[in-house]
């Protein structure tokens, strides 16, 4: 359950937008049922009463909204970042992709959101209602008689069980209390991944990719993939490619999407959130960032506008590219 | 529908399903929906000790079977000047899809008035031919689910053949000459049934349907000839804002028929294959010297105005969509034919 | 199952000739490996040429269904495909497969009627087609005028043609244009739209037009300001294609698709459509 509510939220908003300190409000919207929100812009402060919600289902990160909205417009919008969106968006800044002085920042706090799926997996199908309650989601579904109520912790998503912070790296204004910097259990599959035998690895991966439809869902919901035009969708990149074809495609299309976005990638989670397949893509980013922990110290990419990322910089103390073989070998 | 006298009703007690199974996949390959370790089904191949999903629909459409996601066309060697031209079309197996729900029977009238119009598609058609639709009454129908304002009866699905599972039997009920000769090979494991039971069970599943909380989604306001009327709407505008531009929706689409055509090189000679497009990707339209649709409201105009106006207008009035709540599950946005229908439809009442 | 024709499964066609029309503008000739026409078709109708590996893209068929040797293609290099035909040598084979549909009503509407054709640039490429088709039916249809500009003098596509057999047959007035001054050029100087409506040419007639869209938009309103109706007025449209045959979505505007309820269109009937195209 948030600590927040709405209305602090529509409070905060409607008064910057009524003392044109903003244009607009990049927002959650109330979808058909408890949980389909959409993200979208609200300019007044009806709209906004009417339609805006905060809540246990808000997840979609509005940091890469920024990069489109601040071309088009020429007075500040302001958005609302949970504390791991304030990641992105540094992230983004650092690559120069949206305009800061058009975002007027709010941080707001955030318990974890949960998954549908998982209310669903608990609850069973046919959702007419779900309510934050003290306990627990209330959900009430067409096919049982009382709502069943389900812990927090039972129906949080997977990215939110290993938060890695509850604190805001970036904003104008935060509302509530800030957090800290967590210590998660993000790399622990990561760790089982890496103990398989490259076979079982294999397996893994073939499993889970061959499931993939080539929606590009993930590549476009991620925050790190703002390339003006994607080499996949480029037809005289001769790596253009829209389907899977054979076995290999998708793999390829997953596989190097990791690799362009080593680094820079700050475990959002959102590619993993929007997958129709439910493909568990963020272990290839957390296995990146793993790695870089490893060899470079660690480092952790939107923490902070303008650092060097290990991946584009050099010092003394690196690693020499020859023991990175050798680690591979020993893991080969 | 059971129509005692007119259509024979047969069951199969369930505990002899693995049996029905096994007795169908001697003759052809079926496929049936499979649930993976999360609980997501899929289509696949039915083997000794595959048990069937009792999900109340597949991640991905069974469109799959008759168009799918990518499939070779033709192969070309060239050499010097030349080139060679290899049709590579085979004579596809027999195959039996078990356990389709109505909304994702429906989709296959659809796609058949597109491919096997003048001029025949006959990748489609060949399949076509050959696949054997048996189809699940639903029920348990689910918040998402809206077959019913196009008409679907969730209840008594088409196909070639309808099945009911209730408690304790498979009933199963010819519709096509099709099913009659599948059911025919099926006589020994089935019995001669009355309609009781699937009677009973669809007035539950129609009590439900009611119940749903799209249930009065209102299609009366589109159709053909609706273009001039909804194209230039302002509500595209707030519609479309937050579209991604992805595939998602297109791609669990059961009715999304759109395609490319690409060559791919192997080094030993060419495939030309195609492959599910979508009118959501911005490349869709381009063309070397300018793009018809520039911009994501287009795109995102173009997939709801194709389903809810141009394609009833070419076909009959069929609506190009099924009412399956696949886009209403998977968008990455929340963002769907049903808000589409709401909100512009929705304006017609102030 | 293969014995049915499969209508993307293309034929094997041979270029037999290359001709350099414009800087950027070639025409190639093309037969069966066995020298004959591929198929019939009715002027203003297309085809789809692929080189394996490459790509396949839509175009008009330049020549005249009243040719039954050969079909011809003029194309402007602006894409993989046409980059790649442009560098093509006599001799190459290509694929081949259409027609593609529907054509200009030169049997219906066009019969007896006066005819103004107007084309810009590369624009007359599919209206050569129907050019020559009505000059070789010429008893068929009254007065033909042709309205013809282009950027330069060297970009005048089919110029022998045109002067010396098109503007030499009795009853068909060619009126040529240039963008800009050039030296040699004692023709017209100005710019499509401008120079029709200086022709004012009297409305008892078909007016056929093809260009860029920029120069289709202003004829259209010249057109309509000498009294032209939206009924009397025809164009070809040119949208991404796939399929060819009306399924792959690609040039689906509003009801219709392009490939197969177009190219051809009225523009009463255009106005019926969305205006994405």
């Amino acid at each position: 359950m948030q600590k927040i509510t709405r209305e602090v939220l529509i409070e905060k908003a409607a008064s910057l937008l009524n003392e044109g300190v903003v244009s607009g409000v990049l927002g959650w919207k109330q979808g058909e049922f408890a949980y389909d929100v959409t993200p979208a812009l609200f300019t007044t402060v009806d709209e906004l009463n009417e339609q805006f919600v905060w809540g246990d289902f808000c997840g979609a990160n509005f940091s890469k909204y920024l990069v489109a909205h601040t071309r088009k417009t020429q007075s500040k919008v302001l958005v609302f970042l949970k504390p791991c969106d304030t990641y992105s968006f540094n992230q983004l800044l650092t690559e120069h992709r949206f305009d800061r002085e058009k975002v007027y920042a709010v941080g707001i706090p955030c318990e974890g959101m949960a998954d549908v799926s998982k209310v669903k997996a608990i609850a069973g199908e046919g959702i007419t209602a779900i309510e934050s309650t003290e306990e627990g989601l209330a959900v009430t579904t067409l096919y049982n008689d009382a709502p069943v109520v389900i812990a927090y912790e039972d129906a949080l998503a997977e990215r939110c069980i290993n938060c890695k912070s509850k604190k805001h790296v970036a904003y104008d204004e935060l509302i509530g209390e800030e957090g800290d910097v967590l210590e998660s259990g993000r790399f622990d599959q990561v760790a089982a991944l890496e103990a398989m035998t490259p076979d079982e690895r294999f397996a893994f991966w073939q499993k889970e990719l061959s499931k993939c439809i080539r929606c590009n869902a993930c590549r476009d919901v991620c925050p790190a993939c703002t390339c003006e035009k994607c080499v996949f969708n480029n037809p005289v990149s001769g790596a253009e490619t829209k389907a899977p074809m054979g076995t290999f495609e998708e793999k390829m299309f997953h596989i190097i999407r990791a690799f362009h976005v080593a680094g820079r990638c700050t475990d959002c989670g959102e590619c993993s959130r929007v997958c129709p397949q439910d493909i568990p893509l963020h272990l290839l980013n957390r296995k990146f960032i793993k790695d870089i922990n490893t060899h470079y110290g660690e480092y952790q990419a939107g923490a902070e506008v303008g650092s060097r990322a290990p991946l584009v910089n050099y010092t003394t103390n690196d690693v020499e590219p020859g023991d990175v073989f050798e680690r591979g070998e020993e893991n080969a | 529908m059971c129509l005692k006298g007119v259509k024979r009703m047969r069951k199969c007690a369930l505990a002899n399903l693995d049996k029905l199974f096994a007795a169908i996949a001697e003759n052809a390959d079926l496929y049936l929906p499979v649930n993976d370790e999360n609980g997501a089904a899929s289509y696949k191949k039915w083997e000794e000790g595959t048990e069937m999903s009792d999900a109340l629909n597949t991640v991905k459409s069974p469109k799959d079977f008759f168009f799918p996601q990518s499939e070779d066309l033709m192969t070309f060697k060239t050499e010097g000047k030349n080139i060679e031209i290899t049709d590579i079309r085979e004579e596809s197996k027999d195959f039996v899809v078990f356990g389709v729900r109505a909304c994702d029977v429906r989709s296959f009238d659809i796609l058949d008035r597109v491919f096997i119009t003048d001029p025949q598609d006959s990748y489609y058609a060949s399949k076509r031919e050959k696949g054997v639709i048996v189809s699940m009454a639903c029920t348990r129908p689910t918040e998402t689910c809206f077959c019913a304002a196009f008409g679907i009866d969730a209840a008594a699905p088409k196909g070639d053949v309808t099945t009911w599972k209730t408690e304790a039997d498979l009933y199963l009920q010819a519709n096509t000459e099709k099913g009659e000769k599948l059911l025919a090979a099926l006589e020994a494991l089935t019995e001669e049934a009355d309609c009781a039971a699937v009677e009973a069970q669809q007035a539950k599943t129609r009590a439900i349907m009611e119940k749903l909380p799209l249930a009065g989604l209102d299609t009366e306001q589109f159709g053909g000839g609706k273009t001039k009327e909804y194209f230039d709407a302002p509500e595209w505008k707030e519609l479309s804002q937050s579209c991604l531009g992805c595939g998602t929706c297109t791609f669990v689409c059961p009715t999304c028929q759109c395609y490319d055509i690409k060559d791919f090189n192997t080094g030993r000679g060419v495939i030309r294959y195609r492959c599910w497009d979508s009118c959501m990707y911005s490349e869709f339209t381009r063309m070397a010297h300018g793009n018809n649709r520039n911009s994501q409201l287009e795109r995102f105009r173009q997939r709801f105005m194709h389903k809810l106006v141009y394609y009833p207008e070419n076909n009959d009035g069929i609506f190009g969509c099924v009412g399956c709540g696949r886009c209403l599950a998977k968008c990455p946005i929340s963002m769907n034919i049903v808000k589409v229908m709401k909100t512009l439809g929705g304006k017609k009442d102030e | 199952m293969s014995e049915m024709r499969e209508p993307l499964i293309p034929y094997v066609g041979v270029i037999t000739d290359v001709r350099i029309d414009t800087p950027d503008i070639k025409t190639f000739r093309v037969v069966t490996p066995d020298g004959k026409k591929a198929f019939d078709h009715r002027p203003g109708q297309c085809a789809m040429l692929s080189i394996p590996g490459v790509g396949e893209a839509m175009f008009s068929i330049t020549s005249a269904p009243t040719n039954t040797e050969f079909m011809e293609f003029s194309i402007k290099k602006c894409g993989c495909v046409t980059e790649w035909l442009h560098q093509a040598e006599v001799g190459q084979q290509v694929t081949i497969r259409g027609p593609y549909g529907n054509p200009f009503p030169v049997d219906d509407a066009f019969a007896g009627k006066n005819l103004l054709f107007v084309a810009g640039g590369v624009g007359l490429a599919p209206l050569r087609s129907v050019i020559n088709y009505c000059r070789h039916y010429r008893d068929r249809y009254g007065k033909i005028d042709i309205v013809y500009g282009s950027r330069s003098k060297d970009d005048l596509l089919d110029y022998k043609e045109i002067i010396e057999e098109w503007a030499t047959d009795e009853g068909v007035n060619v009126h040529l244009t240039i963008d800009r001054e050039q030296e040699g050029w004692d023709g017209h100087v100005g710019f499509v739209p401008n120079y029709v409506k200086e022709l004012n040419f009297d409305t008892d007639k078909i007016a056929v037009l093809c260009g860029p869209p920029i120069m289709i938009k202003f004829t259209l309103e010249g057109l309509q300001a000498l009294g032209f109706e939206k009924t009397q007025v025809y164009t070809t449209l040119e949208l991404r294609m796939k399929c060819g045959i009306g399924k792959c979505g690609r040039c689906n505007v509003g009801s219709k698709y392009v490939c197969k309820d177009g190219p051809v269109f009225r523009f009463d009937e255009l106005d019926e459509l969305p205006g994405e195209y």
